[in-house]
């Protein structure tokens, strides 16, 4: 293969099998302290409810997991092995202090239900956040329940259903822009609302003409997200605003892509009614290969009242409780009260940078984008002009002349060390390449992404083939998803 | 860098906000501080928190003993800082990881197939009977009301604005679900039947019986299990059609509540209508073995407002903990982990039964059992609390019909000395009671 850019190297992979390969009886990584009471009669106490075999699970030494998970994580794209430019996705540097305080006795054993006056610590940690949230979107109001920001929607819009049936009828549907996240659409069909599609004008922005048009007195909502998906700022946000709100609809925004405005600008400022945010983006939370997430929902005055139950309060005595007792309340959307261990860490990252911090970190996200947008203009073909915030979306027009698409492009990527962009997102862009750099990337790694992505515009049209088949340099080379689905095989089984 | 770009100011990248929105002064939050300040702020957080408290608490979070590799495996960046596994060739790892992951939930549970995990029991519980739903074209929902009180409320919220009536089947004195009327409570147009097992109390259900009623009626059998432990030694519902469970006492932190890893396991025919994320297996172009997500039509992603479910987030860190937990106590491990945690209860249980009176007592139960004293139950654990000890759960909340009643937990790590006190105070506190009673008695008779 010829020479390519600095980032990556081949090196040696190890080779492991499935776990249950591995098993053998008699092999453990397990002990328990002798028991202190007596024995007891298994049978006698169960009788037929006693479980007798555990089929095949594995019995397997601790070196052999230590090394077998230990292997698999090598297999693996990470933040801490460089770049992750996935589009809406936010993948910025998880700091390590967030996993040790996270790790502290008194947070990682603190139980649920343990009573309130030895939970002072926990809830002072949840207080602490919501208000330093409240503060950063302009809100008034918060609920940290949701377990991710789909779980966010969800109770957003169950506030929204709730608010319109105190006014007489809970309306009928979602105005939702067709640049939009699925789960937006998804959310809206599971809380019983149909879902109207809003085209976007040319400017990849809402067309407020045509939703002043659609707005009327059906319309419970309109679910925006902003920046929207093309990394660009709804401009005509307060006009947008205005047309829900003169016919009594709500604003639900859609924080996926806060990291664009802490510290620049407040939703609440402008107009919006309801909102979730994803601590595991713009705080910073480890995604963990796919989770947990947290999924904040922040809402003005008015939406107050339907608020998941427990709403956190300070109590007469000045200490910290919970508050069940909430007529309105949508209900409870989770058991307990959230992803608490997402909330040590996403305060921690807020204390980390303070209000200086949290502007910059913006600011340096909006200039990553921008620096990447100018060192890619001309290699690939950018369908919207428009000024880009925190991502900048190309499209993969010029190389599909050759037969390569944005998917193609992506895998090639992975061969000079990088993870993929997002592609194929948002809809409204065909072969769409979402590049979102974070603000954790020095202007090195920077420049390292933009050679790469020259270099494989170079070789599309030099060599297509290249691109075409790649990567070139993983342990596998790329799989068949099509014969994963038509014939699922979702679990090991032993070979008779 | 803005020189590069033509820029002049980092202002001038912010220029699409209208002026009039731009925030022109600091955000009021607390200072910037420095790591070590960062520290020693959530240390203080963490000392006000019960640190260093025995506890008898379950109620649907566990204290289970938490290997050291869990942390130093999970730890690693590669795990930590990667995304949901889309791009497979770089993820095989974090695949092959859920694959194993579900096998395991599969072996455990009888089910087939074993999503990549939900956001915890309590919502995959909700998710699992819109399944239910979805599959039988019903519309109404069974109950039990031994259910965990919390996972009933979050299945209100979820089933409410989908018109979804519920319906709830009481528990008998035996704490088990009464048969007969669950047997009336379900009509042509229930979708299934949702209990727990072991249930809220601790008691473990009959769980074919319940299947065998709801089948006859063509209505679906979905069974929760918030205690993951007890799968080493009770055997799980294998007529089920669906189970959802909380995984969070294989190897997850307390942690005040979560994060916790829901998880859905069903029969192979029922996989369309599956919600969350799966990993299947499948051949890369020279034929190696590798791993894909899958069946990705089901999800948001694709199929928009027509998704099984809007779950695109999951839990899998969590899920990872628990697929090391379940590796390293494996076949025989998990077991005797079990195992010891029924010693405990059984050995606590007779103890407290001495003093005060244990209700459900004709039934099997894992590892929670629940004491009706004579005095309130909060001030029963005013008494404990002095003694570094945090007692069982006051049911008065949720069951005002069982009067002063706790939920009372032992698992591993529950020592004999811990349990023995406890004993002893509740010992004390039914003493006060009678001898504050005995003293009313005799004023009444004096006067």
């Amino acid at each position: 293969m010829k020479k390519m850019t600095r980032k990556a190297t081949r090196h040696v992979s190890q080779n492991e099998g499935l776990i249950f390969e591995k098993s053998s009886a008699g092999k453990a990584a397990w002990k328990l302290p002798p028991l202190d009471v007596p024995e007891v009669d298994t049978a006698a106490l169960l009788g037929s409810s006693e479980r007798k075999d555990l089929g095949n699970m594995p019995e397997v030494s601790e070196i052999e997991i230590i090394r077998h998970f230990t292997r698999l994580s090598t297999w693996n794209y990470a933040i801490d092995l460089g770049m992750y430019p996935l589009g809406s996705c936010t993948m910025k540097y998880n700091p390590r202090v967030n996993e040790l305080v996270v790790r502290l006795d008194g947070l990682a054993n603190g139980h649920p239900y343990q009573p309130e006056r030895i939970s002072q610590g926990a809830l002072r940690i949840i207080k602490t956040l919501s208000e330093c949230l409240i503060e950063i979107t302009g809100m008034d109001a918060i609920t940290l329940q949701p377990a991710a920001g789909a779980h966010g929607e969800l109770t957003g819009l169950l506030m929204v259903r709730a608010y319109h049936e105190s006014k007489g009828a809970p309306r009928k549907k979602i105005l939702i822009p067709d640049s939009a996240h699925g789960t937006n659409p998804a959310t809206a069909a599971m809380v019983g609302y149909a879902v109207e599609n809003l085209k976007s004008n040319a400017q990849g922005m809402v067309d407020v003409a045509a939703l002043a048009e659609q707005m009327n007195e059906d319309v419970a909502a309109l679910m925006l997200t902003n920046p929207n998906t093309l990394g660009v700022f709804e401009q005509e946000i307060h006009k947008i605003a205005e047309i829900m709100h003169a016919k009594g609809g709500l604003l639900y925004m859609d924080g996926a892509n806060m990291n664009a405005l802490v510290g620049k600008v407040r939703p609440g400022d402008f107009g919006v009614d309801v909102m979730h945010l994803n601590l595991h983006k713009t705080f910073s939370t480890p995604h963990g290969g796919g989770g947990p997430g947290s999924g904040p929902v922040a809402v003005k005055q008015k939406l107050e009242p339907f608020l998941p139950t427990p709403v956190l309060i300070t109590k007469p005595d000045g200490t910290l409780g919970f508050e069940y007792n909430r007529p309105q309340s949508v209900g409870r959307v989770r058991a307990f009260y959230g992803n608490f261990g997402m909330f040590v860490r996403a305060l921690a990252y807020i204390l980390a940078n303070g209000p200086d911090g949290l502007r910059q970190t913006t600011e340096d996200a909006v200039l990553n984008a921008n620096y990447i947008r100018k060192g890619l203009e001309g290699a690939y073909d950018l369908p919207y002009s428009t000024p880009s915030m925190h991502e900048v979306v190309f499209s993969d027009k010029l190389q599909a002349k050759k037969g390569v698409k944005t998917m193609d492009i992506a895998k090639r990527l992975i061969d000079y060390g990088f993870h993929p962009y997002t592609t194929a997102f948002p809809l409204i862009v065909p072969g769409a390449l979402m590049i979102e750099p974070t603000e954790s990337e020095p202007r090195e790694e920077l420049d390292l992404f933009i050679e790469a992505m020259k270099s494989i515009a170079g070789e599309v049209e030099a060599d297509p083939q290249t691109v075409l088949d790649a990567p070139h340099s993983t342990r596998v080379s790329r799989l068949d998803e099509t014969a994963a689905a038509r014939k699922p095989v979702l679990r090991w089984k032993p070979a008779i | 860098m803005l020189q590069a770009m033509g820029a002049r100011s980092i202002d001038d990248l912010f220029s699409p906000i209208p002026a009039e929105y731009r925030l022109e002064r600091d955000l009021k939050v607390p200072r910037q501080m420095a790591e070590s300040e960062i520290v020693d702020w959530f240390r203080e957080r963490s000392r006000e928190n019960g640190d260093s408290y025995a506890t008898f608490l379950g109620a649907g979070a566990y204290s289970h003993y938490r290997p050291v590799i869990i942390d130093s495996l999970v730890s690693r960046g590669e795990f930590l800082t990667a995304y949901t596994p889309y791009q497979a060739e770089i993820s095989q790892g974090t695949l092959q990881a859920i694959f194993e992951f579900q096998t395991m939930i599969c072996e455990l549970t009888g089910m087939e197939v074993a999503n990549a995990s939900m956001y915890d029991g309590s919502t995959a519980a909700a998710e699992a009977v819109m399944m239910a739903v979805r599959l039988t074209g019903r519309r109404s929902v069974t109950i039990a009301r031994s259910v965990h009180p919390e996972y009933r409320e979050v299945l209100t919220t979820y089933a409410h604005h989908q018109n979804l009536p519920l319906a709830t089947t009481p528990f008998q004195d035996n704490g088990r679900l009464d048969l007969e009327a669950l047997e009336k409570s379900i009509t042509p147009d229930t979708a299934c039947v949702l209990i727990q097992s072991p249930n809220f109390f601790g008691t473990i259900e009959d769980a074919d019986a319940i299947a065998g009623i709801a089948h006859k009626k063509g209505a679906m059998l979905v069974v929760s299990i918030a205690e993951a432990v007890s799968l080493g030694i009770v055997e799980p519902p294998r007529h089920a059609d669906v189970i959802a469970m909380e995984a969070q006492s294989f190897g997850v932190p307390l942690g005040f509540g979560g994060p916790y890893c829901g998880v859905i396991a069903t029969r192979e025919q029922f996989v369309r209508q599956m919600p969350g994320r799966l990993a299947g297996q499948t051949t890369d172009r020279n034929g190696k073995r590798g791993f894909v997500l899958t069946l990705a039509t089901r999800e948001q992603h694709i199929r928009r407002e027509k998704a099984t479910s809007n779950i695109c987030t999951n839990q899998a860190l969590v899920a990872l903990m628990v697929n090391i937990f379940m590796t390293i106590y494996g076949k025989i491990g998990l077991r005797e982990l079990a195992r010891q945690n029924l010693a405990k209860t059984a050995y606590a249980a007779a103890q407290f039964s001495k003093h005060s009176r244990l209700l459900f007592s004709g039934s099997p139960r894992f590892n929670e059992f629940v004491v009706q004293t004579s005095e309130d139950p909060y001030a029963v654990n005013s008494r404990l609390l002095g003694h570094k000890i945090v007692g069982g759960l006051p049911l008065k909340k949720f069951y005002p019909e069982l009067g002063n009643a706790a939920l009372w937990c032992c698992t591993e790590l529950t020592t004999r000395s811990v349990i023995d006190t406890a004993v002893g105070l509740v010992a004390e506190s039914e003493r006060s009671v009678r001898s504050a009673q005995e003293e009313v008695d005799a004023q009444e008779v004096a006067r």
